[in-house]
């Protein structure tokens, strides 16, 4: 029975009121063929009762085999410290929405702004929203945003080097293609795995909105960030990073990248003090230099001061967003993911920029180590010959596919299988070892490659 | 509130004035009455130098802190200048609207169309009403 106040006598009594037969009849204007029948769905089941679907669910559980795992490309693992969803779990934050009521949210508000503090001092940026919904609705937002920035473009292209993470290729490109915005894709080195310099002069003389710049890129590999990022100062087009944070605590800020610094910079915020899961929640960051956080899209908290002289937190900038500004609001995403951001607050805080460090060079260290035992393995190669963070590709003699699955029953998860993603790639694999991954773990990995490729 | 209008000067319903320089361009603000009605401004976002605009094309947004308006260009033409002092100092649109305040200047396509605009006297009365 749905919820619905209404008896049928009083159905009645209003649709005679109105001179209507029935209330299908108050719908008559969606056409025949766009309503579905729901006797005739198909491929939907029965309905459950709640004991019948936490018996289905337990028993879809009891199917996760938790195991050792080995995959990146966008979501990562590491060690999340016990406090954290400890204190996020508290009732004061679990309404992390968008707080409007400055009086009575404080608390939310104070924690948003630390957040925003720490993720612009992470990036060398001036300023940082509240979040996004992912990393890759991020850097959709952050090409829109480059192209409102950039008032001496009319082109609306942007160059978008083919080793950004496949699925944000996808999810830009859904998102910006309907208002006028053309992606062109930049190739890569089939030796050293990252975006051919020279491939830019063919755009020299073109006018160019914005160059995107991921760093590390898919392939875990480093991109010549301040070529790329002087690149785009000198021809006027936008520089947007796309980051790894954790990455950050080893790496060139995307501040000092280039003569100027990059001009946006955005990411998947996951790696802080997420759990990995099917399709999040995630949340994406987005950073900037101030003259440019007009155009920023999303929630922006200030500090201010009272009439007491004391301190205070406030939404700020709200002249950018729809509320005020309506169809010509340059911020259209109010909402933020406040509970994952207080999670990467509490996880920022906790560890400090020297844990953060520590935990940056324990994922390159153990990547590493990995590399340099796979590389007495015979019949396999390290496919790019570059510098790399905490992931490498792996050039199999056999389909990735078929070395996953034959992993799989060694309960190792082995890796993201890229011939799913690029043409031609077929045997390669790409692998990720965080803080994670023990010693142990690593010589069971390789062990067990060996065992399967013999 | 103040209220001055100054003579010599051409006027839109919208709240903007108009200035013919010796040179042929016309200098663009927002009238005193509009400031006003705006409160403190925090923001201006000016239109890019070399645009070309159509008369009562909105071009520039003026952000103060109860909200965020659009400015019109009240003649066609194309925007040769913009007040970059705003950049820093958008509270001059307050403080000498029609100085130091000023927004942009045009160079009107047809000289003529400036004509066509309300006078100081004509603007006082629209105002009253």
């Amino acid at each position: 029975m749905p919820f619905i106040p209404h008896t049928d006598d009083e159905i009645r009594e209003m649709l005679t009121a109105i001179g209507v037969d029935s209330i299908e009849d108050l719908f008559d204007e969606i056409p025949r063929n766009l309503i579905i029948d729901e006797k005739k769905l198909q491929g939907i089941p029965n309905a459950m009762s709640e004991m019948e679907v936490a018996r289905l669910i337990k028993n879809r559980a009891a199917k996760d085999k938790n195991g050792l795992c080995f995959v990146g490309a966008g979501a990562y693992e590491h060690h999340i410290p016990a406090p954290i969803w400890e204190i996020v779990g508290r009732g004061e934050f679990m309404t992390a929405y968008t707080p409007y009521q400055a009086e009575a949210s404080q608390g939310g508000l104070q924690l948003l702004y630390e957040y925003q503090t720490m993720m612009a001092s992470l990036t060398g940026m001036d300023a940082s929203n509240a979040s996004l919904y992912d990393g890759a609705s991020g850097l959709a937002e952050a090409v829109l945003m480059a192209v409102r920035c950039n008032r001496k473009s009319k082109s609306k292209y942007i160059l978008m080097p083919g080793t950004v993470h496949p699925y944000y290729r996808q999810v830009v490109k859904s998102i910006v293609t309907h208002q006028e915005i053309k992606i062109i894709e930049l190739p890569f080195d089939e030796v050293t795995g990252i975006t051919e310099l020279a491939s830019l002069n063919d755009y020299a003389s073109e006018d160019i909105a914005a160059l995107v710049i991921p760093q590390p890129n898919f392939f875990g590999c480093l991109e010549e960030v301040d070529a790329l990022t002087n690149w785009a100062s000198e021809h006027n087009a936008i520089s947007i990073a796309v980051v790894n944070p954790t990455s950050l605590a080893l790496l060139k800020e995307p501040g000092k990248w280039g003569e100027q610094g990059a001009d946006i910079v955005c990411g998947e915020g996951q790696p802080f003090g997420t759990p990995l899961s099917a399709g999040g929640p995630y949340f994406g960051f987005l950073c900037t230099k101030k003259a440019y956080i007009r155009q920023m899209p999303g929630r922006i908290i200030g500090c201010t001061s009272d009439k007491d002289g004391k301190s205070g937190y406030v939404l700020t900038l709200q002249a950018r967003e729809q509320h005020i500004r309506r169809s010509k609001a340059t911020s259209n995403i109010c909402t933020n993911e406040g509970l994952i951001v207080a999670a990467a607050t509490i996880y920022m805080s906790l560890l400090g920029p020297q844990g953060l460090r520590k935990v940056a060079a324990v994922c390159h260290n153990q990547t590493k180590k990995l590399v340099e035992h796979l590389s007495k393995v015979k019949k396999i190669s390290i496919r790019f010959n570059n510098a790399y963070f905490h992931e490498v590709v792996l050039h199999l003699p056999i389909p990735a596919k078929e070395f996953i699955a034959k992993m799989d029953e060694k309960n190792i998860v082995a890796g993201f299988d890229l011939g799913s993603v690029y043409e031609g790639m077929e045997k390669d694999l790409l692998i990720c070892c965080t803080e994670t991954k023990t010693d142990q773990d690593i010589d069971l990995y390789v062990q067990s490659l060996a065992e399967i490729l013999q | 509130m103040s209220n001055n209008v100054p003579e010599g000067l051409r006027y839109t319903k919208s709240h903007e004035w108009v200035k013919l320089e010796s040179n042929g361009n016309c200098t663009i603000g927002i009238t005193d009455h509009a400031q006003g009605m705006l409160g403190d401004i925090v923001f201006v976002d000016l239109p890019a130098v070399d645009k070309a605009v159509a008369a009562e094309e909105e071009c520039c947004t003026i952000e103060s802190v109860k909200a965020a308006t659009d400015t019109y260009s009240p003649i066609a033409g194309t925007i040769v200048e913009v007040n970059t002092k705003l950049e820093s100092s958008p509270n001059l649109v307050n403080n000498d609207p029609y100085g130091d305040g000023w927004l942009f200047r045009v160079k009107p396509k047809n000289a003529d169309d400036i004509n066509k605009l309300m006078t100081a006297e004509e603007y006082k009365k629209f105002e009253e009403e």
